[in-house]
């Protein structure tokens, strides 16, 4: 049985109803579970939406939904998807785990911490209630100049928009001052930078990627605002403004974006591997300067997202955006290693934390295809791009956000969820995925657009998007055995010690569900592994690598 | 003795003001971007550059030159009110405090009257919003470092701060230094450079 290396928590102060516990916490693993719990309602929505979209698409000629209200269903998908579901998820899972991983009893600064939560359902609730003003946002989550100006955009729907992103990004950066806080002053003694897990590092650098990259999309938000509304001209090029200006402003921000999206993913793995491995994370050090060099690279590659434009200077943009690929491939080969003569456990985390590689490495493929200036005059705005972007945010990021439920779901509740029905869920996620997305990349070879609702019958597109839809369904259906499972495990789960997996890392020092502030006492910290140190405390340290 | 707690002082810089720099930061990012679309909009701009035709050109006269000392100046007093509070003279702290706080609003002040003599709006081309929209959110900003200052003038009346805590006079501090900086690379690029 695992080790159990806590005392007894304490008790919580005075008594509350359970409601307003949870709307007045300010403790850091509860407003993890808030941040979870908003960003899968988020998920669900933008879910169906998708739904609207490849049913549409499923064959040629518009049945279900006119151009309109296509146009909503893909923008509101696509913006729900990344802003409400995929950067907060993680953000939630950061939040539970990281001042847990640190040995902190709480994040920097707790209240912060909730008013950076409950902005986020406020813009997100802002977003969605254009459909009940006349139609939500249409201009593409992208929102490019002029699509969402006045004339092609008119209706608050593009407004309440714009005011939804300025929160929920606004919301990100006080976020974001508070997890550097915590990682830079929290880390319990012992916990020097090079021991922390690999997984509050990737969280650092995507933390600090919102920092400097979100204040500039606020920044183009504010102008396209003032465009709108208050007969500003910066994006209008009659009076002197300047369309393309959108794109770059956007793009700065929206590059880093990728990163901030994947990133936190590439870290869990890092966490899972090691420990169904059953050995240590093979390049520790290299991994964490490979995260670094991704987040400083990401800034230097905004306008491989613009070559067609025409005013972009092609060459620089296509080598910086190539260089990315070597600290990637550096983390592909450390799991690689990882994995090589370990005694693997294909548990349902571990079953997601290899699907998040493999997908993620068809996801960085394609993407070092499309950073190729030449073959992205081919492919731009086309359902290559479509499958690219999906096989990075869903086959890599939301496959991750699956391996950390499954991964931390006994350290959040104390019980496990049925391993049974995790294998059900990946299985069909992972059918469902590659039938929904691999067949994209066909369709964008031979040209077919993205973000049109209809198509020609005689384009040779009718079965590959068949198949896609019915890949699409088999996602969504997917998610039925994911929260079966949940609920029952909630309800009469199976019951679980304070360590299930025999974990690494300190967040399974403590209690499952820990108490609050976490700790009545650590163990000592000498390398990056401290609670295996603990359970092999007699044997010879195998991993001399993280004690120079 | 200090009133902290040991997990939320670790000895090094104060954890609010490691959160203040942070803050700043983005801040610095947010102003970029604003710069950006400034310079984007002068390099494709087509004709000459500044007010639209039939307004007056910016003059750094009578206004704009005088609240930048003014601003500056302001930064000078915030200085002086840390270093009271550092000696602990709680005295001198509540002076200088509402020495720049009031000038922080004779700034604001400045800025408005400024704005009813240039003769453009924000909706005369492209120049126009620039202008308005880098000044504007400039003003929010002092504006803002003017709700703190109030804050912690009324936090000092109470006396709330000591020679040993007073991190919160700090955070501040680098708040308003932040704007005033942003405000000379404002005026620099708009009033000097034109």
């Amino acid at each position: 049985m695992a080790t159990t290396t806590t005392l007894a928590p304490g008790t919580t102060g005075y008594e509350r109803s359970w409601v307003l516990d949870w709307l007045t916490t300010v403790d850091h693993k509860k407003i993890g579970v808030l941040y979870i719990v908003n960003a899968f309602a988020f998920f669900f929505f933008a879910g169906l939406l998708a739904l609207v979209v490849r049913t549409e698409l499923a064959v040629p000629g518009l049945q279900f939904v006119d151009q309109s209200t296509f146009n909503q269903a893909f923008t509101m998908h696509g913006t729900l998807m990344i802003f409400l579901f995929i950067v907060p998820v993680f953000s939630g899972f950061a939040n539970y785990v990281v001042p847990l991983m640190l040995g902190a009893p709480d994040m920097a600064f707790p209240r912060i911490n909730a008013l950076s939560f409950w902005m986020l359902p406020l813009g997100g609730l802002l977003i969605v209630s254009g459909y009940l003003v006349g139609g939500a946002a249409a201009g593409g989550w992208t929102g490019y100049a002029p699509l969402t100006g006045v004339q092609f955009s008119p209706g608050d729907g593009t407004d309440l928009w714009i005011m939804g992103l300025a929160v929920v990004g606004t919301a990100s950066i006080l976020g974001s001052v508070n997890f550097l806080t915590t990682i830079f002053k929290m880390r319990a003694p012992g916990m020097t930078l090079y021991r922390m897990p690999i997984f509050v590092w990737t969280v650092m650098v995507t933390q600090a990627l919102i920092l400097l990259a979100t204040p500039v999309i606020t920044a183009a938000l504010i102008a396209l605002f003032i465009d709108r509304n208050y007969g500003g001209s910066f994006f209008d090029p009659s009076v002197g403004g300047d369309p393309i200006l959108w794109q770059h402003l956007f793009w700065f921000f929206g590059h880093p974006e990728v990163y901030i999206v994947i990133l936190p993913a590439l870290g869990v793995v890092s966490e899972i591997l090691p420990v169904f491995s059953r050995k240590p994370l093979f390049g520790y050090r290299a991994f964490v300067w490979a995260t670094i060099a991704i987040g400083l690279l990401s800034f230097s590659v905004w306008a491989h997202h613009m070559f067609t434009t025409g005013v972009v200077f092609l060459p620089f943009f296509t080598f910086m955006t190539a260089l990315i690929a070597i600290p990637t491939g550096v983390k592909m080969f450390n799991w690689l290693a990882t994995l090589w003569r370990g005694s693997l456990v294909f548990t349902t985390a571990m079953l997601f934390a290899l699907g998040v590689i493999s997908m993620f490495l068809i996801g960085g493929i394609s993407g070092v295809m499309l950073a190729a200036a030449p073959v992205d005059f081919h492919l731009q705005d086309t359902y290559f791009v479509v499958a690219h972007l999906h096989y990075v945010f869903f086959g890599g990021a939301a496959m991750g956000v699956f391996a950390s439920a499954y991964y931390w779901f006994p350290k959040m509740t104390g019980r496990r969820l049925n391993e049974t029905l995790g294998k059900i869920h990946f299985g069909m996620l992972l059918v469902g995925f590659n039938a929904a997305f691999f067949v994209q990349h066909s369709l964008g070879i031979q040209g077919m657009p993205r973000r049109i609702a209809d198509y020609a019958a005689d384009a040779g597109w009718t079965e590959m998007n068949l198949i896609s839809t019915a890949g699409a369904f088999l996602i969504a259906f997917s998610m039925v055995p994911f929260v079966v499972n949940v609920v029952t495990t909630l309800l009469n789960g199976e019951k679980v010690g304070d360590d299930p997996w025999e974990g690494n890392t300190l967040e399974w020092a403590t209690t499952s569900p820990p108490p609050t502030y976490n700790f009545d006492r650590l163990p000592p910290i000498r390398s990056e592994r401290p609670v295996f140190d603990l359970r092999h405390k007699h044997e010879p340290n195998l991993h001399p690598e993280a004690n120079p | 003795m200090s009133a902290q707690a040991p997990t939320r002082r670790q000895g090094g810089f104060p954890i609010p003001l490691v959160g203040m720099l942070l803050f700043i930061s983005s801040e610095v990012m947010f102003f970029g971007g604003l710069f950006a679309t400034y310079f984007s909009a002068r390099a494709s701009f087509a004709g000459a550059w500044g007010p639209p035709p039939g307004a007056p050109e910016l003059e750094i006269l009578p206004v704009p030159l005088p609240i930048t000392l003014i601003l500056l100046t302001s930064s000078i007093t915030m200085h002086w009110a840390v270093r009271a509070i550092g000696r602990g003279d709680s005295g001198r702290l509540r002076l200088w405090l509402v020495v720049t706080l009031g000038l922080g609003l004779v700034f604001l002040a400045g800025q408005i009257y400024d704005y009813t003599t240039l003769g453009f709006g924000i909706s005369d081309g492209v120049y126009g919003t620039v202008f308005y929209t880098l000044t504007g959110f400039h003003g929010a900003h002092v504006f803002g470092g003017v709700v703190g200052l109030s804050i912690l003038t009324a936090r000092a009346g109470q006396g709330q701060f000591s020679a040993r805590n007073h991190v919160a006079v700090e955070a501040v501090s680098y708040y308003w230094h932040f704007v005033d900086v942003v405000w000379v690379a404002l005026f620099t690029t708009l009033y000097l450079l034109g």
